[in-house]
C-alpha cells in the first residue's frame, strides 16, 4: 500500500511538471510578444523593452520556465495580473470556492439521482422506469447546459420565483455592502446552478451506472452469491454495487477535477464569479497570467483528484494495492 | 434407499432468445440416491449444466422456462417458492463452479465470503461463522489457512481457490452437491489434486454429488453412475463399469476414443466428426445421425428411446443399431484399449 502510494505521488509531480510546462509554453511563447500585451497598448518601444526586461522575456525559454517554476512551487505563486496588477493567487482564491461549491453541490446531485436510477434501471432491463430514464439521459445529453439554465433560471426563478434568477452570496467573510450572506442565502443561489450542471452531466452517469451494474450482474461470482442462498437484495448490496461503483469513482474523480477548471456557461448564465468566468474575463482582456493561473489550478485540481481517486480505488479494490 | 435424494422426471427447460426457443434440456430424467457420485458427460451444449442450473433454479427466470419434475426429497423445486429455494440452496443443496477465478468476489476477502454462507443459513455469530469458515478451509487443505482466511481471492492461485469453492460449496454440510466442470478451467496437476480432494471430501462428507464434466477420464475416477448427454438428452446411462466395459452408444465410443491416455499407442486421437447440432433446429429423429458412423435410414426418421441393454435393467442407450454390431463395436474399443494397458 505505502509502496503504491508513493509511486502514485511521484507519478503526480511528472504530471506537474508536464502540465505547468505545457501551460506555460502555450501562454508565453505562442503570442508573438506578451511584453507588449503586459506594456499596454500606448507604451513606447523603449517602454516595451524595459517591460520585457523586467518580466525576464530576453532571457532563454528554459530559464523563464524555471523562474516560474521556482516561483510557482517554493512561493507557491502565480503571478501578477497585467491589468489589475493583483496576485493571480488572490483571483484564483476568491473564484474557486464558487466554482467548487457549484461542482461539488452538482456533484452530489448527480450521484443522487444517477445511482439509484442507474441501479434499477440495470435491474429491470426494457421496463417503464429503465425506458424513461433513457429518455431522460438523451435529453440530459443532448441538451446544452447554457440552455437547461436559461430554461431553469426563466422558470423556477422567474416564472415561479422560487430561487434567485442569478447571483451569488459568500458564506463567510461577507463583504459590508453586500446584498446578502450566510450559509442559506448561499445554498439559495446555489441550487439552481447546481441542478442544471446535475442534470447536464447525470444523464452519462446514469448510463454509466446502468452499464457497470448489468456487467457486474453477469459475473460469474454473482451467480456463486446466488448459489449461497443469499436473497436478492443481499447479492446487490454486497456483491454487485462495491465491484461496479469501482469505476464510477474513477469517473467522479475525473469529472470534479475537470469542472473545476470552470463551468464557464453555467457560471456565465448564473452570474457566478466563479474560475469559468474569471478565465472568460481575462481572455477578453488579454490578461495572460490569469487565464494561465485558471489553466493550470484546473490542472493542478485533475492532478489532485486523480490521485484521491487512485487512493480511494485501492481501498476499494484489493487487487489495486498489490500492483 | 427408499427413496431418492434427487429425482429428476422429464425435465424440459428452454430458453428464449432472438432467434427463437432452444430447448436446451429436453426430456431428462434421472435419480441421485444419498451418498451416491453421478457423473453426466457431454460436449459443451449438451445441456448437461443447464440442467443443474435448473434443479438449483438459477436460470434466468426472463428467459428459461421449465417443465417436469425435479424432486427433492419428494419436493418439487420447479414449484417451489423463490425463498423456498433459497432457503436449499447452499445448505441442502451446494454447487462448485467451472472457474474458480471468477466464482469468488475479489473484492472481499474469502473469509468473509464463506462466513457468509454459513450466517444466510444458521443462527450463528460472525465470529462462530469465521471459525467454522476456518475449520472447512483446513479441511479442503489450504495451508496456513488462519492467516489465508484473510486473504482476497486474487491472493490465491487457480487450485487454491476452487478449494475455498470446495469449502464454501461444504460449509453447510449439504446433501448434494453439484460439481459443474470443477476441474475443467485447471491445470493438469492440480486437476488431480482436486478430483482427490472431492473424493476424499465425498467419503468424509458423505454428500451426494453430481459431477458434471466433458471428460470421460473424471468420470472414471469419481463417479459410481454415467449419463451421457448429447443435444439435450440422455443418450446413455449406466453404472459406470457397464459404461466403460459396455459401451452401447456410438456417441459414447466417439466420446471413449477421444480420451487421450499416455498407456495405448494409438497413432492419433479418434474425433467425433462435425460440430454438435444447434438446439435452435434439432436434426430429426436421432440427433446423432449426421455425426454418426454407423446411422441408417431408420435414425433419420425415428427418435431412439432409452431401452435397457439386455437384462442389465440399470445400463440403459437410445440407439437404432442392433445388438450384435454393438456389441461387436464396443468389445473392438475395450481391446483397443485393454491392450494398449496391456502393452504398456
Amino acid at each position: 500500500m505505502l509502496r503504491y502510494l508513493i509511486r502514485r505521488l511521484l507519478w503526480a509531480c511528472v504530471l506537474f511538471i508536464a502540465v505547468t510546462f505545457v501551460t506555460y509554453a502555450i501562454f508565453f511563447l505562442v503570442p508573438a510578444n506578451p511584453a507588449r500585451l503586459a506594456a499596454g497598448q500606448s507604451a513606447t518601444p523603449e517602454r516595451v523593452e524595459e517591460v520585457k526586461h523586467f518580466l525576464g522575456l530576453d532571457r532563454p525559454f528554459y530559464v523563464q520556465y524555471a523562474k516560474f517554476l521556482k516561483r510557482l512551487v517554493i512561493e507557491g505563486s502565480l503571478g501578477q495580473s497585467f491589468v489589475t496588477r493583483r496576485s493571480v493567487n488572490e483571483e484564483i482564491l476568491r473564484a474557486a470556492p464558487i466554482t467548487a461549491s457549484l461542482v461539488f453541490g452538482a456533484m452530489i446531485m448527480v450521484l443522487s439521482i444517477a445511482i439509484p436510477l442507474g441501479i434499477f434501471s440495470a435491474l429491470r432491463p426494457r421496463s417503464l422506469l429503465d425506458r424513461t430514464a433513457m429518455i431522460y439521459v438523451l435529453i440530459g445529453i443532448s441538451l446544452p447546459s447554457f440552455w437547461i439554465g436559461l430554461v431553469l433560471s426563466y422558470v423556477v426563478g422567474y416564472k415561479l420565483g422560487w430561487t434567485p434568477i442569478a447571483g451569488y452570496c459568500e458564506v463567510f467573510s461577507v463583504p459590508e455592502a453586500a446584498a446578502c450572506g450566510g450559509l442559506w442565502d448561499w445554498a439559495y443561489h446555489m441550487i439552481l446552478p447546481c441542478l442544471t450542471l446535475a442534470i447536464v452531466v447525470a444523464g452519462t452517469y446514469v448510463r454509466f451506472v446502468r452499464a457497470e451494474v448489468m456487467d457486474t450482474l453477469s459475473m460469474d461470482f454473482v451467480r456463486t452469491a446466488r448459489a449461497k442462498g443469499a436473497p436478492e437484495h443481499r447479492v446487490i448490496r454486497k456483491h454487485v454495487l462495491r465491484n461496479a461503483m469501482l469505476p464510477v469513482v474513477t469517473m467522479v474523480g475525473m469529472d470534479i477535477g475537470l469542472l473545476l477548471g470552470g463551468a464557464i456557461f453555467i457560471e456565465a448564465v448564473f452570474g457566478l464569479p466563479g474560475l469559468g468566468g474569471t478565465a472568460l474575463e481575462s481572455i477578453g482582456r488579454f490578461d495572460l497570467p490569469v487565464l494561465q493561473g485558471v489553466v493550470i489550478f484546473g490542472a493542478i485540481a485533475i492532478i489532485i483528484f486523480s490521485l484521491v481517486v487512485d487512493i480511494l480505488y485501492a481501498w476499494i479494490d484489493p487487487r489495486i494495492r498489490l500492483t | 434407499m427408499s427413496e431418492p435424494l434427487l429425482d429428476v422426471r422429464d425435465l424440459r427447460t428452454e430458453f428464449k432468445t432472438d432467434d427463437g426457443i432452444v430447448k436446451a434440456v429436453d426430456g431428462v430424467s434421472f435419480k441421485v440416491e444419498p451418498g451416491q457420485v453421478l457423473g453426466i458427460v457431454g460436449e459443451s451444449g449438451s445441456g448437461k449444466s443447464v440442467t443443474c442450473l435448473t434443479v438449483m433454479g438459477l436460470n434466468d427466470s426472463k428467459f428459461a422456462t421449465s417443465t417436469g419434475e425435479v424432486l427433492f426429497r419428494g419436493e418439487d423445486l420447479l414449484k417451489a417458492s423463490s425463498s423456498r429455494l433459497r432457503t436449499i440452496r447452499g445448505d441442502e443443496i451446494a454447487m462448485i463452479f467451472q472457474d474458480p477465478m471468477t466464482s469468488l468476489n475479489p473484492v472481499h476477502k474469502i473469509g468473509r465470503q464463506l462466513a457468509e454462507a454459513v450466517v444466510l443459513h444458521n443462527d450463528v455469530s460472525n465470529k462462530q461463522a469465521y471459525a467454522r469458515a476456518l475449520e472447512l478451509l483446513k479441511a479442503v487443505g489450504i495451508p496456513r489457512a488462519e492467516r489465508r482466511i484473510d486473504d482476497y481471492p486474487h491472493q490465491f492461485s487457480g487450485g487454491m481457490r476452487q478449494r475455498v469453492m470446495i469449502a464454501m460449496a461444504l460449509i453447510n454440510n449439504p446433501d448434494l452437491i453439484i460439481a459443474d466442470e470443477p476441474t475443467t478451467a485447471l491445470d493438469v496437476t492440480t486437476q488431480a489434486q482436486i478430483l482427490a480432494l472431492l473424493k476424499r471430501i465425498q467419503d468424509d462428507f458423505g454428500s451426494a454429488v453430481i459431477m458434471i464434466t466433458h471428460d470421460l477420464g473424471v468420470v472414471a475416477e469419481t463417479a459410481d453412475d454415467v449419463i451421457v448427454m448429447y443435444a439435450a438428452r440422455i443418450v446413455e446411462r449406466g453404472p459406470v463399469r457397464s459404461i466403460f466395459n459396455e459401451p452401447r452408444h456410438p456417441y459414447t465410443w466417439g466420446l471413449m476414443g477421444s480420451l487421450p491416455r499416455l498407456d495405448t499407442d494409438l497413432e492419433r486421437l479418434y474425433q467425433i466428426p462435425g460440430q454438435p447440432p444447434s438446439l435452435l433446429n434439432p436434426p430429426s429423429g436421432c440427433r446423432f445421425h449426421p455425426r454418426c458412423a454407423f446411422a441408417m435410414p431408420i435414425c433419420r426418421q425415428q427418435d431412439p428411446r432409452l431401452m435397457a441393454v439386455g437384462s442389465d435393467t440399470l445400463h440403459e442407450q437410445a440407439c437404432h443399431l442392433d445388438e450384435a454390431t454393438k456389441a461387436r463395436e464396443a468389445a473392438k474399443l475395450v481391446a483397443m484399449f485393454t491392450a494398449g494397458a496391456s502393452s504398456s
